[in-house]
């Protein structure tokens, strides 16, 4: 049957004036969308290649290149999108479950841009970063319930020895992505900028390769229900350890690198045979409930000597804040929480646009459910999914986290242009992708830079934010809803966001 | 039918204003004398009156201590009422509760300055130990961090937070012994008039005038603001306060007065009784260093420094304030840390004095022996070393 109509969604626009047939875009393009033709001494594309990344526009020397979005060739049909029908189409062709990369492009609402931010006027003064102390230093990790001290000729011992803590220069970590899903240029550049900048990363479930030990200070080992490259040096080359049982992108799923990808190196990384497919099932097969997760808590801190706090990451569903609770209980140090718009390097389109919940409900339902059984400072909240911008970063806090991880936006920092094609493993920034013609591209130097300078830019807009509302302590912020305020909300939202909507006074 | 029956006294209520947290200006004015010399209220009032435009009429109040020595052992509770129906249903439960040794009408001098005037009672209460608070009390152990130990102060504590959040228009203003906060609607030299605290001695005297941004006027959102023998008198405006509320609440503190002074009596309570802080620590988590001083201490101090700060994050007051708190035993200012509001203190001989403006301190104390401006974040104490035997009025 000819049902297969054009598949592309990209139009490439070649200026043939401004071309100078160097083959730029031909060297750029992992995915055959230019070819030199050396009868003619002439470039062409061809569109139904093109992933839209816009490497080959980025980098063509004379701006011949223009990538546009390609209008669907389907009748217009509000209820049977174009993206039904293709969606169907391919299906149909494979018989297979469409996967996909990144977070989901869909148009749910996104909490955040209902959100407004508040500041001082008059009653109380506004505080410029400039030239006052602004804090932000943020610890992850549990608080005891309470302090006690002795007098001792007059000065004051410490009696309460308080859990192991992680120390942030600013209430930003960049999230879980292993080696295997991205470069280890990109994990180089992660882990170089968390060091520098006085945050953490966090090696995702893919081990941890032997050239990134020296940032063991600033490392979050993820310990996941495939366990790979997990062994006694890799809890000990870390400052935390994190249990992840669910990632926002794909809840209820398992992860599948498959053995093309397995390499000489993340072999030896992951600890598994050169070529076979890495599988990381759906449920930890040791975890099957609640007291489950507790005994793996305790295991990884008698492994660590109770030297390092121990999270768990899970997606937001729609159970989150009993299911919280019973990690708080647990014995969980912090809680990772991905809400449904969270990026995945692989996952399942249906899973991904159609499973889970946005993590500002997730984390105003979490947050509200540990202060009403008193258990909130037993562990920090870091959420995640999505997190883009320093607007996010500071209303994430408003609502009640400790702090946010960040990975798509590191990504996009580093050169991601969010085609969604990681699956493909074919990524022309040299991010998602294990390919050494693709990987060199990424250089970990450039990386650090990009990074740092990501970081210092969103510190430096949180500071301002801040201390136009009047606070010089990020601690001040935390939870503090009265800082909030909603619009375009209903009553039901703003109720569990626990906020007023715009408007109202205090 | 006889119209008499049904005298209608207007009176303004609580009720009658939405639920409106109050931000303030204020000037606040604290005198103690540590040798428990009792003084009268005219010196306190001469004070506050200086600063009669840091005020605007809407809101005045004193805190006494040591002016009910005929009733030491007695709770002494001040409470304003909206009707005579809100006092029945207190009364009721006081009753259950309590043994009333003795109990007026706060009484007052009529003035052409103060109008509108609510029922004000107080009383002299014994706790009857022993009876169950269950049905009246949330005792749900959840709600408190630190758990609940039955004892006499908490469920004074838990008592006055319950009236004063559940029971319609009555207000609990103090509930402390041997002290008493007098508080309205007016200029605080004119609410000091009214309530006669010419007439009372005590050891111990903060006082406020107010200057709240809306034109919400409503007796129990004056200050002081008390809970048990404590009292706080603020000037500023308190940017963390969703935070801090958040804070108490998960030790069992309601906020129910709509202001955000009630929340620093809260912490207050909190840390120095309920979690045994020593007085000398509380301004390292009210107005916590910042974490470039904390990096400069020596080992020990910065270790004390920083676990302070990481667990009473949630305690750190921000924003612009200056307070003085009151107890039975001590005063206490504070600054915030980067002294966003006026304060100024002074000795002489045995009474220290805090004020919004130096003019007040000079006021009443022609030639103070040390003036001198504490520091943001650096508190001024002075303890009380014993308490005078004398009649209180």
């Amino acid at each position: 049957m000819a049902l297969k109509l054009d598949q592309s969604e990209f139009e490439i626009t070649r200026n043939d004036e401004k071309c100078i047939h160097c083959e730029v875009c031909v060297r750029q393009c992992s995915n055959d969308s230019h070819q030199f033709d050396a009868d003619e001494s002439a470039v062409s594309s061809k569109s139904e290649n093109c992933v839209g990344c816009h490497r080959c526009e980025s980098l063509c020397p004379t701006g011949a290149l223009k990538i546009s979005k390609k209008e669907p060739e389907f009748k217009e049909n509000y209820n049977w999108s174009a993206a039904h029908l293709k969606n169907i189409y391919k299906q149909s062709d494979s018989g297979g479950v469409i996967l996909t990369g990144m977070g989901s492009d869909k148009p749910h609402t996104v909490y955040w841009d209902h959100l407004l931010f508040n500041a001082a006027q008059v009653t109380n003064p506004s505080i410029d970063p400039l030239r006052e102390p602004m804090e932000i230093k943020t610890f992850i990790g549990r608080k005891p319930d309470k302090i006690e001290m002795e007098k001792k000729n007059g000065d004051f011992v410490l009696k309460t020895k308080i859990a192991p803590q992680l120390e942030l220069s600013t209430p930003i970590l960049f999230s879980a992505m292993s080696y295997g899903s991205i470069s280890l240029n990109a994990c180089k550049s992660l882990a170089v900028a968390a060091s520098s900048f006085g945050t953490f990363y966090n090696t995702g479930e893919g081990g941890l390769h032997r050239d990134l030990y020296q940032y063991a200070g600033n490392t979050i080992v993820q310990v996941a229900s495939g366990r790979f490259g997990v062994d006694r040096e890799y809890l000990a080359k870390a400052a935390a350890v994190e249990i992840k049982i669910g990632q926002g992108a794909k809840p209820g799923i398992g992860g599948h690198l498959p053995g093309e990808k397995v390499t000489d190196d993340i072999s030896s990384t992951r600890m598994i045979p050169e070529g076979t497919d890495a599988i990381s099932p759906a449920p930890h097969h040791d975890i099957y409930s609640i007291e489950d997760l507790a005994q793996l808590i305790f295991a990884l801190k008698e492994a660590t000597d109770y030297a390092k706090p121990v999270g768990v990451k899970v997606s937001a569903v729609h159970n989150i804040a009993p299911i919280a609770s019973g990690i708080v209980r647990a014995g969980a140090d912090y809680i990772a929480i991905d809400g449904f718009r969270g990026g995945t390097g692989a996952a399942p389109q249906v899973i991904r646009d159609n499973v889970g919940i946005p993590i500002e409900l997730a984390l105003t339902a979490v947050d509200q459910r540990l202060r009403e059984e008193g258990i909130r400072h037993r562990a920090s909240i870091i959420v995640a999914g999505s997190v883009r911008s320093s607007s996010d970063v500071i209303k994430a806090i408003a609502l009640g986290a400790d702090a946010v991880y960040i990975a798509t936006a590191a990504l996009v920092s580093l050169g991601c242009h969010l085609c969604q094609k990681c699956y493909t493993g074919r990524c022309n920034w040299g991010i998602a992708t294990q390919d050494p013609y693709l990987t060199k591209r990424l250089n970990p130097e450039i990386g650090l830079k990009r990074l740092t300078g990501l970081l210092r830019a969103w510190s430096l807009e949180i500071k301002e934010m801040l201390g136009g509302a009047g606070i010089n302590a990020i601690e001040s912020l935390r939870g503090n809803r009265e800082h909030l305020r909603g619009v375009n909300l209903s009553d039901r939202e703003l109720k569990i966001l626990g906020i007023k909507h715009a408007g109202e006074s205090w | 039918m006889s119209g008499t029956e049904n005298i209608i006294i207007k009176r303004t209520k609580k009720s009658d204003y939405p639920d409106y947290n109050i931000p303030s200006g204020c000037a606040v004015f604290g005198i103690l004398n540590e040798e428990g010399l009792l003084f009268n209220g005219s010196m306190v009032i001469d004070g506050i009156a200086m600063m009669h435009d840091r005020s605007n009429g809407l809101g005045g109040g004193f805190a006494a201590y040591g002016i009910y020595p005929g009733f030491e052992n007695e709770w002494a509770f001040h409470i304003i009422y909206d009707d005579e129906s809100s006092r029945k249903n207190t009364e009721e439960i006081l009753n259950v509760y309590f043994r009333m040794v003795y109990e007026e009408e706060i009484p007052v001098r009529k003035t052409p300055q103060i109008s509108n005037i609510p029922i004000i009672y107080r009383y002299f209460l014994k706790y009857r130990e022993g009876i169950s608070a269950d049905g009246f009390l949330d005792t749900n152990p959840a709600k408190d961090r630190l758990g609940h130990d039955g004892s006499e102060e908490n469920f004074i504590a838990d008592f006055v937070m319950k009236v004063n959040s559940d029971i319609e228009g009555a207000y609990i203003i103090s509930s402390g012994k041997n002290m008493g906060i007098f508080k309205g609607v007016g200029y605080p030299e004119d609410i000091g008039n009214f309530f006669r605290l010419d007439e009372y001695k005590g050891y111990l005297w903060t006082s406020h005038g107010r200057f709240p941004t809306n034109s919400v006027g409503w007796w129990g959102g004056a200050h002081p603001f008390g809970l048990l023998g404590w009292s706080v008198v603020h000037n500023g405006e308190i940017s963390s306060y969703g935070r801090n509320q958040r804070f108490v609440d998960s030790f069992g503190y309601k906020c129910s007065l709509s202001t955000d002074t009630e929340v620093i009596a809260y912490l207050f309570d909190l840390l120095v009784r309920k979690s045994s802080i020593d007085l000398e620590l509380v301004n390292m988590i009210l107005a916590a260093p910042l974490w470039e001083q904390i990096e400069r201490m020596p080992e020990g101090d910065r270790q004390l420094a920083k676990t302070l700060r990481i667990l009473y994050g949630g305690a750190l007051v921000n924003g612009p304030f200056s307070i003085i708190v009151g107890s039975n035993n001590f005063m206490f200012a504070l600054n915030d840390r980067i002294k966003l509001r006026p304060m100024v203190a002074a000795k002489k001989e045995n009474f220290l004095f805090v004020s919004s403006e130096e003019s007040a301190i000079k006021k009443v104390c022609s030639e103070p022996e040390t003036v001198w401006h504490p520091e943001g974040g650096i508190p001024v104490i002075g303890r009380l070393k014993k308490v005078k035997a004398g009649s209180g009025r």
